[in-house]
């Protein structure tokens, strides 16, 4: 009965087919996204919701300022600065090592084995890592790692003679370097692929030298992708938690320590929203980075693809 | 001196290209190149190495009594239940949420892309630090209504899985005509529900399994929000193992991270079969 009339069924118009259950027209599609939008609610909007909320509100449920006003002074002004700069740092330095890499890697066969094992072991260190990374380092510059030991006995040299700078910021700063890497390479890739092997075709047609091409053609093209991706490097470092929860014990460096002092100990009296503004402050910062690397992707597609 | 060098470099160079279509798309290899990899390969080798040598270490000789332990430890074999157990319900849970919504968005919503794709792309800026936070509370009542099971963290790992996962799906749908595809179906007399299972599921199937994948591993990978919201999933279990007994703790470390390996190094021969057979072509 259904089958012999496609003229009227295959109309796009909701109401076309003429059952009564799709009648009620505009309405009924919508129905089939509250599922969705409902488990969005409680499990992600709501919660941000909490903790922006918080970030304006006093002990008593009042709406006030002075909550956020307290993350522009003394030990959390510092943390931020703190988790800026390994952040900078480390976007900084994975950038420009991940770039190397990645052109390393693209000026081999697309679909060679390097370029998988390169790929693969990239997604591993840049997204699964955390926790696993802090012991991969401890292991191996660790007070009885394999590269401390190997250098104390073999060549004389002691990797601690400033201090055991491992558990502290620089110490992360070489692990986050160690995923920030491969998140580069995964992220710049594909800009790096997009580079038409014409363009260098044309400059070496017109005369150009290798060094002319990559200044003037290949260069202006990538800088919005590079920094697009840089801007993604710095977001990464700014919320990784794991590396650092498991590489740090004592003391709280930076931002993401500091809630976690908030979550797992007892709160003091006055500041029981205080690790909702920390949190709000990470989101406005992490917010910030992301539009501009919206932006930036926007103008890197100009060219590329 | 210098100005007519061009020209002739111009000149002469152009017909040697013209005259080899065949030439290599990609220039050749430097060795600037393979010392960049030599480099590479060594700063990332370096500690994974030292992650064996670590966790076989004994007095005078090898030893791999550590790497037995992993199987022994009750902690940790339940922690790596759990977290396999976590991964495929998550799995599951993200499929029956974003592939119903991404469908349905590119079929008869298409104004809702936009806030859809927002949405699912938010948890990349909320650091997952920061959603526990907020999702504190929320697992109160979860708590409060399914029991203390560690199993309830699939509520949250599909939020946290949502921006790839969607992403994949996204672009999966987005490769096939599934308008055509939906009104053939629907002209054929299927409910909306059959539509889903037996024409877009099959269609996308590569988008699907590199969705999951990705789940899989970022799940097993997890430690943040289990750890803040007190359950014991398998990094958790990794990082208390660390202080009391760190060569286990350090091979289940890198047990860990070659599992990982091989699940993304499967994904992208999965991928690539996805690029090359495309559409199903029956009938």
């Amino acid at each position: 009965m259904t089958a012999p009339q496609p003229a009227t069924t295959a109309a796009p118009g909701p109401a076309s087919s003429g059952t009564g259950r799709r009648r009620s027209g505009r309405i009924v599609p919508y129905l089939a996204v509250t599922p969705f939008l409902l488990y969005v609610t409680v499990f992600l909007l709501y919660p941000t919701l909490i903790v922006v909320a918080g970030a304006f509100t006093d002990d008593a449920n009042r709406p006030t300022v002075t909550t956020l006003r307290v993350l522009t002074d003394g030990v959390y002004l510092r943390a931020f600065a703190r988790s800026i700069e390994l952040s900078a740092v480390t976007a900084a330095v994975g950038a420009v090592l991940g770039a190397l890499l990645a052109w390393a890697v693209s000026s081999g066969p697309p679909d060679g084995p390097l370029r998988r094992g390169v790929m693969a072991a990239a997604g591993v260190l840049a997204q699964f890592g955390g926790v696993t990374l802090a012991f991969a380092f401890i292991a191996t510059i660790g007070l009885s790692g394999f590269a401390t030991v190997f250098l104390r006995d073999h060549l004389g040299i002691d990797l601690f003679t400033g201090g055991v700078w491992l558990f502290d910021l620089p110490g992360l700063m070489l692990v986050y370097t160690y995923f920030q890497i491969p998140l580069m390479v995964l992220v710049f890739l594909p800009a790096l692929d997009g580079l038409r092997p014409q363009w260098r075709e044309a400059v070496e047609s017109l005369g150009g030298s290798g060094w002319e091409y990559w200044r003037y053609v290949a260069g202006p093209v990538l800088l919005p992708a590079f920094l697009g991706a840089a801007l993604l490097l710095f977001a990464n470092a700014f919320s990784a938690y794991a590396t650092a929860a498991a590489l740090v014990s004592q003391g709280s460096p930076i931002v993401p320590l500091k809630i976690r002092g908030f979550l797992t100990s007892e709160v003091i009296l006055g500041q029981q929203n205080l690790g909702k503004a920390l949190g709000f402050g990470m989101v406005v910062v992490v917010a910030v980075v992301m539009a501009l690397y919206a932006l930036l992707q926007r103008r890197a597609a100009r060219w590329l693809r | 001196m210098t100005a007519p060098a061009p020209d002739t470099l111009a000149s002469t160079a152009a017909p040697g290209r013209r005259g080899a279509p065949a030439a290599p798309r990609r220039r050749r290899p430097g060795a600037a190149r393979w010392l960049v990899l030599l480099a590479f390969g060594v700063f990332f080798l370096l500690p994974l190495f030292a992650m064996l040598e670590f966790s076989t270490r004994q007095a005078g000789g090898r030893s791999f009594a550590a790497w037995r332990a992993i199987v022994q430890d009750p902690d940790l074999v339940s922690a790596i239940t759990i977290s396999l157990e976590l991964a495929a319900l998550t799995v599951v849970g993200m499929l029956l949420l974003v592939v119903p919504v991404a469908t349905w968005v590119h079929l008869r919503l298409p104004h809702l892309r936009r806030p859809i794709e927002f949405i699912c792309l938010l948890p990349l800026t909320i650091p997952a630090i920061v959603l526990v936070v907020g999702i504190a509370p929320i697992y109160a009542w979860v708590t409060y209504l399914l029991g203390d099971s560690p199993l309830t963290l699939a509520f949250v790992y599909v939020i946290l899985v949502l921006p790839y996962a969607y992403r994949a799906i996204d672009n999966g749908l987005g490769a096939i005509d599934l308008r055509t595809l939906a009104e053939a179906a629907r002209s054929l007399g299927a409910a909306w529900p059959t539509v889903l299972a037996r024409v877009v599921v099959p269609n996308i199937r590569g988008a699907l399994v590199s969705a999951s994948f990705l789940s899989v591993a970022l799940v097993l990978g997890e430690f943040t929000l289990a750890s803040l919201l007190n359950f014991n999933n398998l990094q958790v279990t990794i990082n208390l193992l660390g202080k009391r007994d760190a060569p286990v703790s350090v091979a289940v470390s890198l047990a860990a991270l070659l599992l990982a390996f091989v699940l993304l190094l499967m994904l992208s021969y999965v991928g690539r079969r996805r690029g090359s057979s495309g559409v199903t072509e029956e009938g």
